[in-house]
């Protein structure tokens, strides 16, 4: 899901008065594309957020070098801020390397909403859908860069969980 | 060494690189970024034909998780050297003979074992060459060191548990795996043959000792791990001096098959 952000954000605000929260409430509304139920903020990809004069500059962090959903991430971004009516600046920095640690609560409980389970020791990883600790990793890499395969033993569901990195 | 960047040889020009530092740096990348695409792109062969359904997932991904770190490392190399071109511009532009990946990429992706074989020896070797570089001075570089060898991590997890399995494994795996080795051991050492304008890397603090000593200490390792697995040591490498130049049919034909959509098409994107 990529589109609908711009519906949500909070309406036009004068360009002259736009503060960094503004942008930081919007940013808040963006999902992740692959994972609707996670922001891109919960999930620690913002770095910084500049609101210049003349532009509004966000840095994001990938979480993944390969990951390929970065071109709809910049586009979804530039969307949802462009209500603030001035020129938006949207890029990716290897500043500090994106960590599962960013994630925020809301963003992990929006990861097992979505059915996977959120980053932890492997030893660790509990069953997204009845918090069995029963599980079984059936492949390290998955469907995406980010995540690994699992079944769950007592519920005997396939399921996902977010890589630790 | 010194035709290792002869323009003749290579095919591609320098000229924004100017001091010895970005000369030096120049080819750092050039040659880092050349790896990763080539084992990314070999790797990616298996797509839709990989042994097993779990195998076929996880080599798709470590093929585009080498793709994504190759085309980082052309975006740095198109800074520095700056002449115009971008990173896809230089992935794609050159002539076969202007790549500089290591021999021991030149294999082509050959049977299962001889994909885990190529993959152990230069995922290693990678994670040795990529330690030198954590503290190096060149900022783009280093954050983007720090990014990698977190998702590396994942590598040597997978690919030293295939590697141990072929070992491990009675009659057709084992001798498999040992002809690969066998094939590919005299060039493994290729990823860390000396550099044209290594002493300016390390002199700058780009590399923090010459690749002579990564590739010493590598070499200790690999041969301990292969030992405990009962699987011979590795040869000395074969022709040093073209360890990055002298390029196999089988890279040529992979290269026709990469360049094809843009050779078709002038800047053709998909």
């Amino acid at each position: 899901m990529v589109t609908g952000t711009r519906s949500l954000a909070i309406g036009l605000v004068p360009a002259s008065r736009v503060a960094e929260t503004h942008v930081r409430a919007i940013l808040a509304r963006v999902h992740e594309p692959e994972i609707p139920t996670v922001s891109i903020v919960d999930l620690g990809l913002v770095h910084d957020v500049r609101v210049e004069p003349d532009r509004i500059a966000v840095e994001l962090l990938p979480t993944f070098v390969a990951c390929p959903a970065l071109e709809v991430i910049r586009g979804t971004v530039a969307d949802a801020l462009a209500v603030l009516g001035r020129p938006i600046e949207v890029s990716f920095t290897f500043a500090v390397p994106w960590t599962t640690d960013r994630l925020t609560p809301a963003g992990r409980a929006g990861l097992r909403a979505a059915g996977i389970a959120p980053p932890t020791d492997p030893a660790a990883v509990r069953c997204p859908y009845c918090d069995s600790a029963q599980v079984a990793r059936d492949s390290l890499f998955g469907p995406t860069l980010c995540r690994s395969l699992y079944y769950c033993r007592d519920c005997r569901q396939p399921f996902e969980a977010f890589k630790p990195v | 060494m010194t035709d290792f960047v002869a323009p003749d040889r290579i095919a591609m020009d320098f000229t924004g690189a100017g001091d010895g530092r970005e000369r030096a740096l120049a080819l750092l990348l050039l040659s880092m970024a050349d790896d990763e695409f080539v084992i990314g792109f070999s790797d990616s062969e298996w797509t839709g034909i990989g042994p097993i359904l779990e195998e076929d997932v996880a080599i798709s991904s470590l093929a585009q998780d080498e793709l994504g770190h190759a085309q980082a490392l052309y975006r740095l190399f198109a800074e520095v050297v700056a002449d115009g071109r971008d990173a896809d511009a230089v992935a794609y532009d050159r002539p076969s003979e202007g790549y500089l990946h290591a021999r021991l990429l030149d294999h082509g992706r050959g049977d299962w074992a001889a994909t885990i074989a190529r993959r152990w020896l230069y995922e290693a070797a990678d994670a040795a060459r990529l330690e030198a570089l954590a503290e190096t001075s060149f900022e783009p570089l280093r954050e983007l060191v720090a990014k990698i060898r977190r998702e590396e991590r994942y590598h040597r997890m997978h690919v030293d548990a295939w590697l141990e399995r072929l070992a491990d494994a009675e009659g057709e795996p084992r001798r498999r795996l040992l002809a690969a080795l066998e094939a590919m051991g005299p060039d493994a050492g290729t990823v860390l043959s000396p550099l044209p304008g290594e002493p300016a890397l390390v002199r700058h603090g780009i590399l923090a000792e010459p690749f002579a000593a990564i590739e010493a200490r590598w070499r200790a390792e690999a041969d301990g791990a292969l030992r405990r697995l009962g699987l011979p040591t590795l040869p000395p490498t074969r022709d040093p001096q073209s360890a990055r130049t002298a390029h196999s049919d089988v890279f040529r034909a992979l290269h026709a098959e990469f360049t094809m959509v843009r050779a078709s098409e002038v800047g053709a994107t998909w």
